[in-house]
């Protein structure tokens, strides 16, 4: 957005803060993209190797795909920016909507 | 600021896909497709939670003898690499640098191009080994609905990517097609979040029993 433009009147001075401001950023994305790998791998390894039972391993890499998910949608899609409440509704709201649907289907199929 | 501005890395907006009305109609309209996406992908994973496993006699394989977890994985990384190429390549095209936004915007292709064949391969290995077809049961119709439209996904934002990249080779970065390739690779970012998805809840837990 317009307001996000830095103005120092010193085109110099603006593109070497931009500069760095996007290699800031660059590092998170870094940083997130270990964690996808590193909770995929988790998740990988505790099914293939791991000797739990399912009601444990179920709810535990639903969890990890969720938190990977967060990272995928905050710092990868960039929801984690300012200007995105209409993003995050119309997700959310999507969610939802998928959400009762996911619980209906698996309730009410086979009662 | 106008969409036919000629820029340098120097003028070029903090926020380039957003800096025009139709970049930003853009946006927002995509998210809110992203949205409906989102209520698609969750009946179709609806819909195969509920039709799992369910096959009209014990001659058809079922979820756990059916799924290997190298192939998944392989394929997993491949999209999950691909994400962080389209990351970069928004990186770039922030940075006004055409060409680096171009180069990782082809790595991206690459990876998705790589993931689809491995998603064929396997889909084929399936139909063959083990006659899992759309039409064998009601398991295997819920399946290659759920992944198959996925994979769809991926075929569809590959052609996307590419037609931007080719479209747009010879005219630079300006801000007529910065809001595309941003709007592509959000697109993009979203295949994969379907997939992790997909690998924890149709393969993953599909191993589980």
């Amino acid at each position: 957005m317009a307001s996000e433009q830095t103005h120092s009147g010193n085109p110099k001075v603006d593109i070497e803060y931009r500069k760095k401001k996007s290699a800031e950023e660059m590092r998170y994305q870094i940083v997130s993209f270990s964690m996808m790998i590193f909770l995929t791998l988790v998740a990988f390894i505790a099914v293939g190797y791991g000797d739990f039972s399912a009601w444990f391993i179920v709810p535990f890499i639903l969890l990890l795909a969720i938190v990977q998910v967060v990272f995928q949608l905050y710092y990868f899609m960039h929801m984690s920016h300012k200007g995105h409440e209409a993003p995050a509704l119309f997700l959310y709201s999507g969610l939802l909507v998928g959400l009762i649907t996911i619980l209906t289907f698996m309730t009410i199929i086979w009662w | 600021m106008h969409v036919e501005d000629k820029f340098t890395a120097e003028t070029w907006p903090a926020a380039p896909e957003k800096q025009t009305l139709e970049g930003k109609n853009k946006f927002l309209g995509f998210w809110l497709f992203l949205g409906g996406e989102t209520v698609l992908f969750a009946s179709l994973f609806a819909t195969y939670l509920a039709l799992k496993d369910k096959v009209p006699n014990a001659e058809h394989t079922l979820a756990k003898d059916l799924f290997e977890l190298p192939i998944v994985f392989v394929a997993t990384m491949l999209l999950l690499t691909s994400s962080l190429t389209s990351v970069y390549a928004m990186y770039h095209m922030k940075n006004f640098n055409f060409k680096k936004m171009q180069l990782w915007l082809g790595l991206t292709v690459l990876l998705g191009f790589a993931f689809l064949l491995l998603e064929i391969y396997e889909f084929n290995h399936y139909v063959h080994e083990y006659h899992h077809t759309f039409t064998s049961s009601a398991f295997g119709s819920a399946f290659y609905t759920l992944v198959g439209f996925h994979g769809g996904h991926v075929a569809f934002g590959l052609l996307w990517i590419v037609t931007l990249m080719v479209r747009n080779a010879k005219r630079g970065l300006d801000l007529y097609n910065a809001p595309k390739f941003y709007v592509a690779s959000l697109y993009w970012h979203f295949i994969d979040v379907v997939w992790v998805f997909i690998f924890t809840v149709v393969y993953l837990m599909g191993m589980v029993g």
